[in-house]
């Protein structure tokens, strides 16, 4: 339910801008919709964090106007080699994880 | 699927939003609905934004509003002093106004993010970005909505 993908390249060009995308499949519910009459209870992923060999790179802090399956594209540069994680937090604390080494020619 | 129960006339943003097209400059959140001017407030604080430096890409018509993509970029090198710290997203009739903030580390090559929001009508998208200058810069992008994303 809750599965991250990360689109990141295996390899890269020391200081070259490169891309990396991220999406996790989840309902990002609001806690304001209801269905059949009942509210449908509040479940959001509102934490995202990138990092590289440990330092932040990028976060994102998502509300409500997050679409479900949150999605961030975002770009990055590298010295040199190095392991990038990412860590998806919902609000009651359960976290996913994804991470990929990136070498640097 | 559920029927979206968004309150369509909570809030009246026509003027609002004629006025914003015009402005070229104004302090972060003036002449907004209250709940979508403190939500800025609360992220970017009181300076005053500037238009310019900054582009927001979202499409004229969004057939579902449960997934529009949206891409914002800044101008900047991102070297330096010349450095995005952050970009904030807010939507004005959405029911609750906050899309997200996303915060630019030092390995990070461009000012630019490209992410999905959800709208439960068409509406006016807010995407403020602050500079480590101290500087706040704006942009406005209209969207229609076909399918509203059923936020409530």
């Amino acid at each position: 339910m809750t599965t991250p993908r990360i689109r990141v390249p295996s390899s890269v060009k020391a200081g070259e801008p490169f891309e990396i995308r991220t999406l996790i499949d989840h309902p990002m519910e609001t806690g304001l919709r209801h269905q059949t009459g009942q509210t449908v209870a509040r479940r959001m992923i509102t934490r995202f964090e990138a990092q590289a060999d440990g330092a932040l790179l990028f976060t994102a802090d998502f509300r409500n106007g997050t679409s479900a399956n949150p999605y961030v594209a975002f770009h990055a540069r590298l010295a040199q080699t190095t392991t990038i994680s990412f860590l998806w937090r919902e609000e009651d604390g359960r976290e996913y994880r994804a991470a990929q080494q990136v070498t640097v020619s | 699927m559920t029927r979206c129960a968004a309150g369509l006339d909570r809030r009246s943003v026509l003027g609002v939003t004629l006025m914003l097209v015009a402005m070229p400059t104004s302090r972060a959140g003036d002449a907004l609905p209250p709940d979508v001017a403190a939500a800025i407030r609360e992220q970017v604080g009181g300076a005053a934004a500037t238009e310019g430096g900054i582009a927001l890409r979202a499409p004229e018509t969004a057939e579902n509003g449960a997934f529009v993509p949206v891409t914002v970029s800044v101008h900047s090198a991102m070297a330096g002093d010349d450095r995005c710290l952050a970009i904030h997203l807010f939507a004005t009739r959405n029911p609750t106004p906050g899309v997200a903030s996303y915060r630019f580390g030092a390995g990070i090559a461009r000012a630019e993010v490209s992410v999905r929001v959800r709208l439960a009508e068409g509406q006016m998208l807010l995407a403020y970005a602050e500079m480590a200058d101290g500087s706040v810069r704006r942009a406005v992008a209209r969207v229609a909505v076909t399918t509203g994303g059923c936020l409530t």
